[in-house]
């Protein structure tokens, strides 16, 4: 009974991971993840749309008409894409800065449309909630390894714009500033996704 | 007049939607393994994204505004841009259907393509006037095509090439990308608006 919940939540970590198996929601995994603070920030963000529509989008699954599902679930999706745009501004404005157009622009990431469709749309409300969790944390993880990444090579630092900022190879380190840059982005996206296969490989996911 | 063209140049070159902005990845590497298909996406993303931008636009200024009502921004926007989607398709369907044929099957996609819904959210946020915003949507569609274009020209010779087991799909496509934009960087900071 409870293995079927535990299968949900580890499908969308390994084997259906959204960033590096399906190859989904790219926009904001290149844009946001110059900072490990904002890559975070992105991925719970997305979490939490994804997971609250998942389930009101489950939980309609028997009212909402076949040939207007689509727009319905769009409908849906900008409802919480409008909530945490709200609540990001008002309790973290530094953060909602740095985000910029991209919570917004959470409204039309495939992966949560893409989870309504394939998942939420059919399945009972129980099984989709763990499937947005597991997805969501799927996500959070590929954006956080990212952005880890390109903060440690691109700035020299990890965790800057809070707290707890450090300097990982020591202040005299020269950053290798074209990782924070665009054309960093893809390039390092590029090496973790060819890791990625080679580590999927050897463990046998299919 | 000045502005218009510091709009067009910044969006096409400096400030380009696909390498510099990360605007409408997913067609960018989805639609750019053939040379043809990138050019009907590119098509249709310039007609798509110039009504699109015209549309909320007005429809932001005229009954949103007035309204006070641009918190809802989000959801209308999508919404406008889903339902403008659905009426070239039908209109486009019935009033030339030659065109429809090459730009048809790209049009259910650009939906969920955010660089629609970037144009419009980022021609209200800079405050630009009707031209102007049309202008920016086209500027940028244009940025956008190239940039396609161009990945589908080289993904055409790099299915030729032997690339590494590891590298195969996507993670070559992202790694030229990156070349691709490490180039783009060359225009940086020549003008800024």
């Amino acid at each position: 009974m409870s293995n079927i919940y535990l299968q949900d939540i580890s499908r969308g970590i390994i084997k259906e991971n959204p960033v590096f198996r399906l190859v989904l929601g790219m926009c904001p995994t290149l844009a946001i993840t110059a900072l490990f603070r904002n890559g975070l920030g992105m991925g719970l963000s997305a979490a939490a749309v994804l997971i609250c529509s998942n389930v009101v989008i489950s939980s309609l699954r028997r009212f909402i008409p076949d040939r207007v599902r689509i727009p319905c679930y769009i409908v849906v999706i900008a409802t919480f894409v409008t909530i945490i745009d709200m609540i990001l501004k008002a309790f973290q404005p530094a953060l909602y800065e740095a985000l910029g157009v991209f919570i917004p622009l959470i409204v039309v990431n495939c992966i949560i449309l893409g989870r309504a469709e394939a998942f939420a749309g059919k399945k009972p409300v129980l099984r989709s909630l763990f499937d947005g969790i597991g997805i969501g944390i799927g996500f959070t993880l590929s954006l956080v390894i990212l952005s880890a990444v390109r903060e440690i090579i691109g700035s020299g630092t990890i965790l800057q714009e809070t707290p707890y900022v450090a300097h990982v190879f020591g202040t005299a380190f020269e950053p290798m500033a074209v990782i924070a840059q665009p054309a960093g982005a893809f390039i390092v996206l590029g090496l973790l996704l060819a890791l990625a296969n080679v580590i999927f490989k050897r463990l046998n996911v299919n | 007049m000045e502005k218009l063209l510091s709009i067009i140049f910044i969006y096409i070159l400096v400030d380009n939607f696909v390498l510099q902005r990360f605007f409408g990845i997913c067609p960018f590497l989805g639609v750019s393994r053939k040379m043809e298909t990138a050019m009907g996406m590119s098509m249709a993303v310039v007609f798509v994204m110039a009504l699109a931008t015209l549309v909320t636009w007005l429809f932001y200024t005229h009954v949103l505004v007035p309204l006070r009502l641009e918190y809802l921004q989000i959801v209308a926007f999508i919404l406008v841009i889903a339902s403008l989607v659905q009426l070239v398709e039908t209109v486009l369907r019935k009033i030339s259907p030659t065109l429809y044929q090459g730009l048809g099957i790209f049009l259910p996609l650009i939906t969920t393509n955010c660089a629609v819904l970037a144009v419009a959210l980022l021609a209200v946020q800079n405050e630009f006037t009707l031209v102007e915003a049309v202008v920016f949507g086209i500027a940028a569609s244009i940025g956008f095509s190239i940039a396609l274009i161009i990945m589908a020209g080289i993904r055409e010779r790099l299915e030729l090439a032997k690339v590494p087991g590891a590298l195969q799909g996507t993670a070559v496509t992202l790694i030229t990308a990156g070349i691709l934009s490490l180039a783009f960087m060359g225009f940086r900071g020549m003008l800024s608006l």
